[in-house]
C-alpha cells in the first residue's frame, strides 16, 4: 500500500478510536492500570491512592480526578508542562465534563509510576506502524497497547498528542465517568431517579425537590457505584469550559519566579547552600572516549570535591556550580579518534548526494509511489529541477540540560531519587535504573516544569550521567551543562538533501514529481505531498549516515519535508505563471476542504491580491501536520538589502480548539520557532565537532526582528482533533522563502537564509 | 566578605568576589526565579536590577555588588505585597509559554516601564532584544508592557477567546 493511501486509512483509523476508545475505558472498565477505576480494595488504583491522596476526606473517584472534602476538584494530568498549556487545558477538558466549578479546579502532576502510562499517546504513536492489523485484534486493542505502553514505559508528552490523546480518550471520559458516578450516589440517597439530578459549578441538584450537595458530600458513596466505561460525552453546544480561552493555572507561578524548574531542585533535608553541584565536558566529537584526563591544575581549585573520569565524560562536583565549572576549565583531556569518516559540514552533504545519485531516479526505499513519475518527467514540456538543504539544528530551550540525582544505600536496599526536566518521565526512571544497576521500582523520578524542550527532552543521555555522577558521590549532586556543551554535546534535527524533478503539462499542471532525500525518520507522513493531486508522484529514501546523532525536534520531519516540498510547489506555480496561492487551490485532492478553507482564509487576511510595495513580497505555504492544517502567509520586506519580516498571518484548522488562546500561543511560539531556523539556525562540523556554541553563533530570533503575527483559528469538526504544539512551525520557513522570492526573484534553496543576504 | 543588600535585606557573605552574581543568588541565597541560560549575557534569563539598573547576573562578579542594590524577581512585587503591573499584565496577556526566560523578560520591562511609562515599539524593540524567549512570547512580551503602561486595554478571559 502507497503511504498516500496509508495516510488515508490512518485517517479513517483515527477516526474509528474515538468510539474504540470508549471500549478503551474498557482500560477504565477492565481495571487495567492505565486509567484508574473506583477505588475498592484489590483495585489498581489502591496502589495510586497513597501517591495521590492529600488532605484529611479526600475521594480517589477515579485516577484522573480527585474530588475534596473542600469540593475542590483536582485534575491528575499525566503529560508534563513545558510550555505548551496541557494541564490547563486537560483540566478543562475533564472540568467541563465533570460540571465542575472552574474556579475550584486544581492540577496536580501524575506520580511517575508505571500506572500512568499513557495508553492512548502509545497508540497515537505507535498506530502508523500496526494499522493494519487483523479486525480480530480490534477488541484487544486496549490491552495490546497498555502491554506496549508497559514495555516501552510510555509516559511521553509529544507529538502534539495531550488533547488528542489523554484529553479526548481519557480526561473527558474520567470527568463523564466521575459525575455520572457522582449522580447515581446522590439518587441513591434521595430516592430520586438519576435522570431528575442535574449538575452544575460542583453541585448536585435535584430541582423537584429542592435538594442539593456540593460533589464532596457524595464523593465517598460515588466510589462505590458502577464505573461506566463508555459514558456519553458532551456534544460541542453544551460545552462551557471546552472552547474557552480560560487562562492557564500555571502562569502566575511563572510571573514572580516561584515555579520551580529541573534546574531549581530542591533536596529534601539538604539546605540548597551546601547542596554538590557538577559540571561536565562530554568528548568533542560523537562516539568517542576520554582516554586520559589530567586533573592536577584542578584538583586543588576552590570548593573542588570530585573530579571524575567517567569515560564517556568528564564531572567536576564542586560546591557550586560556578567553582564546577572554573575547575572543568583547567582540566585537559584527550580523546579517542572517531571511526567517521565525516569530519565538515561539506563531508555529512557529500554522504548525502552520494546516497542521492546512487538512487537516481527510482532508487531508494519508496515512501509514496502513484503512476510513473520518470516517464512523465521525461515527457513533459516544461521540467523543473531543484535542490534543497538543511542544516543540522538544535533545541536550545531556554533552561540547559540539567539533572539532580541522590543514590543512597538504605535499609531496603539501594534507592535513587532523581529530578529533572523531562519529557518521559517513567523513560528517565528506566535509564537511570539501567545505570545503576538497580530496580526502577527503587527509583522516584520527581519533574517539575520544563524550561522548553522541543523534543531534546525526550532523552535521557543526561539522566544516565547524573544517576552514574551520584553513584560515584553517594551524596545529592545537581548537574548543570553548560550552554557550550548543551549546543555542541546534544542530539539533533538532521541535516538533509533533497532533490526534486518535476514535469508540468502545457496547462501547467504539475504531472511528475519525483523525489529523493536521505532521511526519514516520523511522523511517516511527512515528505508526501498528500495534499496535493499529482498524478505521477514518486518519493523516496536513500538513507545517508547521519554524523551527529538525531533527536525529535520540533515538528520533526515536517521541520525539513515542509520547506522542501512547499518550495518546490511554490516553484512550479512560479513556472507555470500561475498566481502560487491560486495553483494551490488548483492543485489540492480530494478530501482538502480544510486545506482549502485555511487557503482561503490567509488571503483574506492578507489582503492578497493588494497591489504591493516594490522590494516587499507575500509568500504561502501550506502543511498538515499532527492532525492540523496550517496555512501561513509572510509579507517580507527586503529594502535595505537583508529581510525584515513584517507580517505573518496564519489561518488554522485543528477541527475543534479546546481552548483558543492557549492554541494561538502555541501557534505564535511554533513560527517564532520556525522563522528562527529559517533565518539563522545552523549547527556546522568543523573536525568532527558542532561548532556553533551559545546564542551569539546559535542565533535566536529576538523581540526586535519579530514579525506581527494574526492567527486565526477555523473549527471544521474535524475529528479526531489536532495538535497545537507544532503545526506552527513548518510552515514558517518555506512562507519566508517564497515571500524573498516573490520580492527579490532570489530563490532560496538552502536554510539557513540570513547568511546569504550579506 | 562582601556586603550589599538583596531585596531590601543587608547580606555580607565570604563567597569569591569573582563569582557571579547569578549564583550567588540561585546557590548561596536559594533564590532559584533567577535564571541560568547562557553564562554570557546574551540571554537575558539572568537579569535583575543593581542599584535600579538592569544587569546580566551571569557575567557580573559579585565584587560588583559591594554596597549596592540588587533587585530579583522575588523583590518587585507590587505596593501592597502582592504582584506588580508588568506581572498582572503578564498574566492578563498569557505571556508564559515554558516561563523559563520570563523572570528576565520581566525585570527588564519593570526597568523599561520606570524609565519609560510610555513605550512606544521602537523603545521595547531596544529594552528588550537583549532578552531571547526560546517559545516565541515576543508578540505578548509587547502587548504586555502596552498594558502595564496604560496604552492598551488588558485582554479578560472572554476578549482573549
Amino acid at each position: 500500500m502507497s503511504e498516500l493511501e496509508t495516510k488515508k486509512s490512518e485517517r479513517s483509523a483515527a477516526a474509528k478510536w474515538s468510539r474504540r476508545g470508549f471500549i478503551g475505558a474498557g482500560v477504565l472498565a477492565g481495571g487495567a492500570l492505565l486509567i484508574g477505576v473506583g477505588v475498592r480494595p484489590g483495585n489498581p488504583v489502591g496502589k495510586l491512592a497513597p501517591l495521590v491522596a492529600g488532605g484529611e476526606g479526600e475521594q480517589l473517584v477515579n485516577s484522573w480526578v480527585k474530588i475534596g472534602a473542600d469540593n475542590i476538584i483536582t485534575a491528575i494530568v499525566p503529560h508534563c508542562e513545558m510550555g505548551q498549556g496541557a494541564h490547563s487545558v486537560l483540566a478543562q477538558m475533564l472540568a467541563d465534563e465533570l460540571d465542575a466549578d472552574w474556579s475550584m479546579v486544581e492540577v496536580m502532576q501524575a506520580p511517575t509510576d508505571g500506572s500512568y502510562i499513557i495508553s492512548d499517546t502509545a497508540r497515537l504513536f505507535a498506530a502508523p506502524f500496526t494499522m493494519n492489523a487483523a479486525d480480530w485484534l480490534e477488541p484487544t486493542w486496549d490491552g495490546l497497547f497498555t502491554q506496549l505502553g508497559r514495555l516501552a514505559d510510555v509516559m511521553i508528552t509529544g507529538g502534539s498528542s495531550s488533547i488528542r490523546s489523554t484529553g479526548q480518550y481519557q480526561m473527558r471520559i474520567a470527568g463523564a465517568a466521575a459525575r455520572k458516578m457522582l449522580v447515581g450516589a446522590a439518587a441513591d440517597e434521595w430516592g430520586v431517579p438519576p435522570g431528575e439530578i442535574v449538575t452544575r459549578d460542583s453541585t448536585l441538584i435535584h430541582e423537584v425537590s429542592g435538594k442539593s450537595a456540593p460533589y464532596a458530600q457524595f464523593a465517598a458513596a460515588a466510589a462505590e457505584q458502577p464505573m461506566d466505561s463508555s459514558p456519553a460525552l458532551k456534544d460541542p453546544k453544551n460545552y462551557r469550559l471546552m472552547g474557552k480561552s480560560k487562562r492557564r493555572t500555571d502562569i502566575p507561578a511563572k510571573v514572580t519566579g516561584k515555579a520551580d524548574f529541573g534546574m531549581d531542585a530542591k533536596i529534601p533535608g539538604f539546605d540548597p547552600a551546601d547542596l554538590s553541584y557538577a559540571a561536565v565536558r562530554r568528548p568533542p566529537v560523537p562516539g568517542t572516549s576520554v582516554t586520559a584526563m589530567d586533573a592536577e591544575a584542578a584538583k586543588n581549585m576552590p570548593g573542588v570535591q570530585q573530579i571524575l573520569n567517567m569515560s564517556s565524560f568528564i564531572a567536576v562536583v564542586a560546591d557550586g556550580y560556578w567553582n564546577a565549572s572554573q575547575a572543568l576549565n583547567a582540566v585537559t583531556a584527550e580523546y579517542s579518534q572517531s571511526k567517521s569518516p565525516i569530519k565538515t559540514t561539506a563531508d555529512q552533504f557529500a554522504a548525502f548526494a552520494k546516497a542521492l545519485d546512487d538512487a537516481g531516479d527510482d532508487g531508494g526505499d519508496m515512501a509514496a509511489s502513484r503512476g510513473d513519475a520518470a516517464s512523465t518527467f521525461d515527457n513533459a514540456p516544461t521540467k523543473l529541477e531543484a535542490e534543497y538543504k538543511a542544516p543540522f539544528l538544535a533545541h536550545a530551550p531556554m533552561e540547559p540540560v540539567n539533572c539532580t540525582a541522590w543514590v543512597r544505600d538504605t535499609d531496603e536496599g539501594a534507592k535513587c531519587d532523581i529530578w529533572t526536566s523531562t519529557q518521559v518521565p517513567l523513560m528517565a526512571r528506566s535509564a537511570a535504573a539501567g545505570a545503576l544497576g538497580i530496580d526502577a521500582d527503587d527509583i522516584t523520578v520527581h519533574h517539575p516544569f520544563l524550561g522548553g524542550a522541543f523534543g531534546r527532552r525526550l532523552e535521557n543521555d543526561y539522566v544516565t550521567m547524573a544517576a552514574r555522577i551520584a553513584k560515584a558521590t553517594g551524596y545529592p549532586v545537581k548537574m548543570i551543562w553548560s550552554r557550550e556543551e548543551d549546543t555542541q554535546k546534544a542530539l539533533y534535527r538532521p541535516a538533509d538533501l533533497s532533490r526534486f524533478k518535476g514535469g508540468l503539462d502545457a496547462d501547467g499542471k504539475l504531472v511528475a514529481y519525483n523525489n529523493v532525500f536521505t532521511q526519514r525518520h516520523d511522523p511517516a507522513e511527512a515528505s508526501v505531498p498528500g495534499i496535493y493531486n499529482i498524478p505521477n508522484t514518486s518519493v523516496r529514501v536513500a538513507p545517508a549516515e547521519l554524523h551527529l546523532p538525531f533527536s525529535a525536534w520540533r515538528s520533526v520531519d515536517h521541520s525539513q519535508q515542509g520547506f522542501f516540498i512547499e518550495s518546490f510547489i511554490d516553484e512550479a506555480a512560479h513556472a507555470a505563471g500561475a498566481d502560487p496561492l491560486e495553483y494551490r487551490l488548483a492543485m489540492l485532492g480530494d478530501n482538502t476542504e480544510r486545506h482549502k478553507a485555511v487557503l482561503e482564509k490567509v488571503a483574506e487576511m492578507s489582503d492578497w491580491n493588494a497591489p504591493r510595495a516594490k522590494g516587499t513580497g507575500k509568500g504561502v505555504a501550506i502543511v498538515e501536520s499532527f492532525g492540523t492544517v496550517a496555512a501561513e502567509l509572510i509579507e517580507v520586506d527586503l529594502t535595505s538589502g537583508k529581510p525584515k519580516l513584517l507580517n505573518v498571518w496564519t489561518a488554522t484548522d485543528a477541527g475543534y480548539v479546546m481552548n483558543p488562546d492557549g492554541f494561538r500561543n502555541q501557534i505564535e511560539g511554533g513560527i517564532v520557532f520556525g522563522l528562527t531556523a529559517a533565518l539563522y539556525g545552523e549547527i556546522d562540523l568543523v573536525d568532527g565537532a558542532a561548532k556553533q556554541s551559545n546564542f551569539h553563533d546559535y542565533k535566536m530570533l529576538r523581540m526586535d526582528e519579530t514579525p506581527a503575527i494574526e492567527v486565526a483559528i477555523i473549527n471544521s469538526g474535524a475529528v479526531p482533533v489536532g495538535g497545537a504544539g507544532e503545526p506552527g512551525t513548518p510552515p514558517a520557513a518555506p512562507a519566508l522563502a517564497n515571500a524573498i522570492f516573490a520580492a527579490s526573484g532570489k530563490r532560496l534553496r538552502e536554510m539557513p537564509f540570513a547568511k546569504q543576504f550579506t | 566578605m562582601i556586603t550589599f543588600t538583596i531585596n531590601g535585606e543587608q547580606q555580607s557573605l565570604d563567597v569569591d568576589p569573582a563569582m557571579p552574581i547569578l549564583w550567588v543568588v540561585r546557590e548561596k541565597l536559594g533564590m532559584t526565579g533567577t535564571k541560568f541560560g547562557c553564562g554570557i549575557a546574551q540571554c537575558g534569563a539572568c537579569t535583575v536590577h543593581l542599584d535600579g539598573e538592569p544587569i546580566r547576573s551571569c557575567s557580573m562578579p559579585l565584587a560588583a555588588a559591594e554596597g549596592r542594590e540588587i533587585t530579583t524577581i522575588e523583590g518587585i512585587s507590587g505596593e501592597d505585597g502582592g504582584i506588580n503591573a508588568v506581572q498582572e499584565a503578564w498574566i492578563s496577556e498569557q505571556v508564559p509559554q515554558c516561563g523559563y526566560c520570563q523572570s528576565g523578560q520581566i525585570m527588564a520591562a519593570t526597568a523599561l516601564l520606570r524609565d519609560n511609562p510610555s513605550p512606544g515599539d521602537a523603545d521595547i524593540d531596544a529594552a528588550m532584544s537583549g532578552n531571547i524567549c526560546r517559545c516565541g512570547t515576543y508578540k505578548r512580551i509587547r502587548q504586555a508592557i502596552k498594558v502595564a503602561a496604560g496604552i492598551e486595554q488588558p485582554s479578560s478571559e472572554e476578549t482573549a477567546a
